[in-house]
C-alpha cells in the first residue's frame, strides 16, 4: 500500500446501470424514531425524546450504492438498523420491494431477512467469540432453513473464498483472525442468502488504512459480481466517494442533501456538507491549495463550524444547520426548509443553497 | 487406549502428549472447541490435580456402599468396647482411638469407626451440595439470561423476585420446613427426604446470587453486535438465549458453579449442625463436625477429619473451575 489514503483516489468504478424509472427496492418515507427519556419517578413518565431520526425521506434503487455521511450521533446507524428492521420506528414508513414492511412482526419479516442483510461496524463485536468460522458463515442456511447443494460446509467455504478468504479456515475461531480478516467474515455472512441489498453500517471505520482499501475493493466487485444494492453508512467521505453512486448527508436526525455523488463532491450545495467537504484531510500540500468547492470568503480554505451539535433532545426550530451556518438569516429559525429538488439528481434542504448560478440565491456572508 | 481401525493416521498414534507437531503437513486440520480445550487443560498443573481429587471424591460417593461392604466397615456399628467410661466415654489410646482396626479413629459415646462415616457422609454429603447446586444454576441462568435479554418489565419483575427471595430469611426457612415435613412428603420418608428438603432449600434460595451473574453479563453481551447479526438472521428469541449467548456465559457459571459446591457442603453442614438437615444416626460431613464441636478442646482430630475433607473438596472444585474457565475460553491461550 503506497497511498495512505486509499480511497481518497476517485475510483473510475463502472457505474452499475441505474434506472430511475425503475421501482425503488428501498423506499424510506418520513422515516421517525424518538427514543423516550423517562423520568426518575416511579411511575417513569415520558419527559422527553431523543429525537435520532427525525423524518427522513429517501429512495435506493437496484443495483446502486446509496451512500450516508453525517458525523457522529446524527442518527446514521439509528437509521440502518430502522431500515433493516432491527429497530421499531416511532413513525413514517419502509417499503422494500413495493411492500410495507415498517411494523412487520418479527415472523412475518424472517422470510424477507434473506434479502437485506447486515454488515457491521465493529469485527470485534459482530462475530460470536464462541463460535467458529463454519458456524457463524453456516448460521444464516441453518436460521433460514435453506438447503444448500453439497451442504452447508461446502457453501461456507465457497463464500469464504468469495470474499478472499482461506477455505480451510471453517474450524477457526474468530479470534485467530485479523480486523480485516474478520470483517470479511461479517461479509460472508451477509451474503450467505444472496441478499438483494445490504446495509453496511461504517463498514471499514474500525479497520486500518490499508485494510480499508481492501474491503472496500471487496464490497466493490461483489457489487459488481452479484449485483447487489447497498446503502453505505459512514463518516468517512472519502470511502463514501469510491463507493457510492448518490450519497446522502445527514444533520441531526435529517437529511440536508442528497445527490449524485460527482454533483455532491463537486458541486455541494447545503452548506453543511461544504462545511463537511472541506474538512476531508488532503494528504498533498500541493493539491490542498487546488481543493474545489471554494468556500465563501474563505479562499477554499477548511470551513470551521463553531459550537457543538446542538442536543437532538431540543433540536433547533427551523433549519438544524441554522445555528451553526454562516448564512443563516431570520427565515431560517422561522421555516424548516424542506428537501426539494435543486437540479437534476440534487436535492436539498436549505433556503439559501451553495454553489447556485440562480442570482437569487446568491446571498452575501453577514 | 484402542488403536483407530483405519490407517490415515499417523503410523504412531502414541500418547496425546506430544503437541500437535505429528500431524501431516500441509493439510490444516480444524479442530474443535473440545479438543481444543481438553490441550489446553492438561497443560494446567493445578487444574488437573484438583480434576483428579474430585474424580476421585465423586467414585467414593457413587460407590460409597460397596467400598463400605467390601472393607468390612459400617457407619453406625458402635464400638462400645474401645471405649473408656471413666472419661465420659473417650476412645481409649490417643488420637480418638486410632489403630489399625479404625485408621482414623472411633467417635466418642457411641464408638462408630471414623473412616467409615467419612467414606458414608461423603456421598450424602455431595449429593446435596451437586443437586443443590445443579438446581440453584439451572434456575438462576435461565431466569437471569431472561431478564438480562428481554430487559423491561420481564426485567423488573425477575429481579425483585429475586432481591425477594435474597431477603428471605433462609435458616428460618429452613428449619421451619423441615420441621414441616418430618412425617413425610410427596411419597419421600427418612433419607431420601432429608436429602431432598436439603437440595429444595438451598438450591432454590441460591439461584438469585446465580441469577445476578448471569444477568449481568448477558446486558453486556445482548448489545453486542453478533446478537443483532442473529436477529438479523432472523433468529427467534430463544435460540438467541441458547445459541449465542450462553455459550459466553459458560466461563463465569462454571466458575460459580465450582465456588457454589463447596459452600453449599457447607451450608448442609450448618443445617445439619443446627438439626434441620440429614438427621441422625445417618453420617454427614455437617454432622460430623456437627458431633465434634463438644469434643474438639479434647481432642481436635474429630474436628479436623471432616474439615479436612470439606477443605479438599472445596480446594479441588476450585482449582478445577478455574482451570476449566481458562480451557473454555478460545481467546486465551
Amino acid at each position: 500500500m503506497t497511498d495512505t489514503q486509499p480511497a481518497a483516489v476517485p475510483s473510475p468504478t463502472p457505474s452499475p446501470e441505474r434506472d430511475p424509472q425503475r421501482a425503488p427496492l428501498l423506499k424510506v418515507t418520513d422515516l421517525v424514531r424518538h427514543f423516550p427519556i423517562k423520568g426518575g419517578g416511579v411511575l417513569r413518565r415520558k419527559v422527553g425524546a431523543v429525537r435520532a431520526v427525525d423524518g427522513i425521506s429517501f429512495a435506493v434503487h437496484p443495483g446502486e450504492t446509496l451512500g450516508v455521511v453525517g458525523e457522529s450521533g446524527c442518527g446514521k446507524s439509528t437509521m440502518g438498523r430502522l431500515v433493516t428492521r432491527l429497530d421499531e420506528p416511532t413513525g413514517g414508513t419502509v417499503e422494500f420491494e413495493g411492500r410495507d414492511i415498517t411494523h412487520l412482526g418479527a415472523a412475518a419479516m424472517r422470510p424477507l431477512r434473506r434479502d437485506i442483510q447486515i454488515v457491521f461496524q465493529d469485527p470485534y463485536s459482530s462475530l460470536n467469540p464462541r463460535h467458529t468460522v463454519g458456524t457463524i458463515v453456516g448460521a444464516p442456511f441453518k436460521l433460514q432453513k435453506v438447503a444448500t447443494e453439497h451442504g452447508v460446509k461446502r457453501a461456507v467455504q465457497d463464500l469464504l473464498e468469495l470474499c478472499g478468504l482461506n477455505p480451510e479456515h471453517y474450524n477457526r475461531y474468530p479470534h485467530e483472525f485479523s480486523g480485516g480478516q474478520r470483517q470479511r467474515i461479517g461479509i460472508a455472512r451477509a451474503l450467505a442468502l444472496k441478499p438483494k441489498m445490504i446495509v453496511a453500517d461504517e463498514p471499514v471505520s474500525a479497520l486500518d488504512v490499508s485494510i480499508q482499501a481492501q474491503v472496500v475493493n471487496l464490497l466493490d466487485d461483489l457489487q459488481r459480481e452479484l449485483g447487489l444494492t447497498y446503502l453505505i453508512i459512514a463518516h468517512d467521505l472519502s470511502v463514501v466517494r469510491h463507493v457510492s453512486d448518490r450519497v446522502a448527508v445527514m444533520y441531526l436526525g435529517k437529511i440536508v442533501e442528497v445527490a449524485d455523488r460527482d454533483t455532491l463532491y463537486s458541486r455541494p450545495a447545503h452548506p453543511y456538507t461544504t462545511a463537511l467537504l472541506s474538512a476531508v484531510p488532503v494528504p498533498d500540500p500541493r493539491r490542498k491549495e487546488r481543493r474545489v468547492g471554494a468556500a465563501p470568503g474563505e479562499g477554499g480554505g477548511r470551513i470551521l463550524l463553531t459550537g457543538d451539535v446542538p442536543s437532538p433532545i431540543n433540536p433547533p426550530s427551523g433549519c438544524r444547520f441554522r445555528t451553526r451556518c454562516w448564512k443563516a438569516q431570520e427565515i431560517c429559525a422561522e421555516q424548516e426548509p424542506l428537501l426539494e429538488l435543486l437540479s437534476p439528481g440534487q436535492q436539498v434542504a436549505c433556503h439559501f443553497p451553495e454553489n447556485q448560478q440562480s442570482p437569487e440565491n446568491q446571498v452575501t456572508t453577514p | 487406549m484402542t488403536t483407530p481401525p483405519i490407517a490415515t493416521t499417523a503410523p504412531a498414534p502414541g500418547e496425546p502428549g506430544t503437541t500437535g507437531a505429528a500431524s501431516a503437513p500441509g493439510r490444516i486440520e480444524g479442530r474443535s472447541l473440545g479438543r481444543i480445550a481438553w490441550t489446553r487443560f492438561k497443560r494446567d498443573k493445578a487444574a488437573m490435580t484438583g480434576g483428579v481429587v474430585v474424580i476421585l471424591l465423586v467414585l467414593l460417593a457413587v460407590l460409597a456402599k460397596p467400598i463400605e461392604a467390601v472393607f468390612g466397615l459400617d457407619p453406625n456399628v458402635p464400638h462400645s468396647d474401645l471405649l473408656d467410661p471413666n472419661l465420659g466415654g473417650l476412645p481409649l489410646g490417643s488420637f480418638g482411638g486410632m489403630s489399625l482396626d479404625h485408621p482414623l479413629g472411633i467417635d466418642p459415646l457411641q464408638g462408630r469407626d471414623l473412616l467409615a462415616r467419612l467414606i458414608e457422609g461423603s456421598w450424602v454429603s455431595l449429593l446435596v451440595a451437586f443437586g443443590a447446586t445443579v438446581l440453584s444454576n439451572t434456575l438462576g441462568t435461565v431466569l437471569g439470561v431472561v431478564a438480562g435479554y428481554y430487559g423491561g418489565w420481564v426485567d423488573t419483575v425477575i429481579s425483585r423476585v429475586m432481591d425477594t427471595f435474597l431477603a428471605f430469611p433462609l435458616l428460618l426457612f429452613a428449619i421451619s420446613i423441615s420441621a414441616t415435613l418430618q412425617g413425610g412428603a410427596f411419597g419421600l420418608h427418612g433419607l431420601p427426604l432429608h436429602i431432598a428438603v436439603l437440595i429444595f432449600v438451598i438450591g432454590f434460595f441460591n439461584w438469585p446470587y446465580m441469577g445476578r451473574i448471569v444477568r449481568g453479563q448477558t446486558l453486556s453481551l445482548r448489545e453486542r453486535e453478533f446478537v443483532f447479526a442473529a436477529r438479523s438472521l432472523g433468529a427467534r428469541g430463544p435460540l438467541i438465549l441458547f445459541k449465542e449467548l450462553l455459550p459466553n456465559l459458560v466461563g463465569p457459571i462454571l466458575v460459580y458453579s465450582t465456588l457454589l459446591i463447596p459452600t453449599n457442603i457447607l451450608f448442609e453442614a450448618a443445617l445439619s449442625f443446627l438439626g434441620v438437615g440429614i438427621q441422625a444416626p445417618q453420617a454427614s460431613w455437617g454432622g460430623m463436625m456437627n458431633d465434634a464441636i463438644t469434643y474438639y478442646q479434647v481432642d481436635t482430630s474429630y474436628l479436623v477429619i471432616p474439615g479436612l475433607a470439606i477443605f479438599l473438596t472445596v480446594l479441588a472444585f476450585n482449582l478445577l473451575g478455574d482451570g476449566l474457565r481458562d480451557a473454555l475460553d478460545p481467546r486465551s491461550n
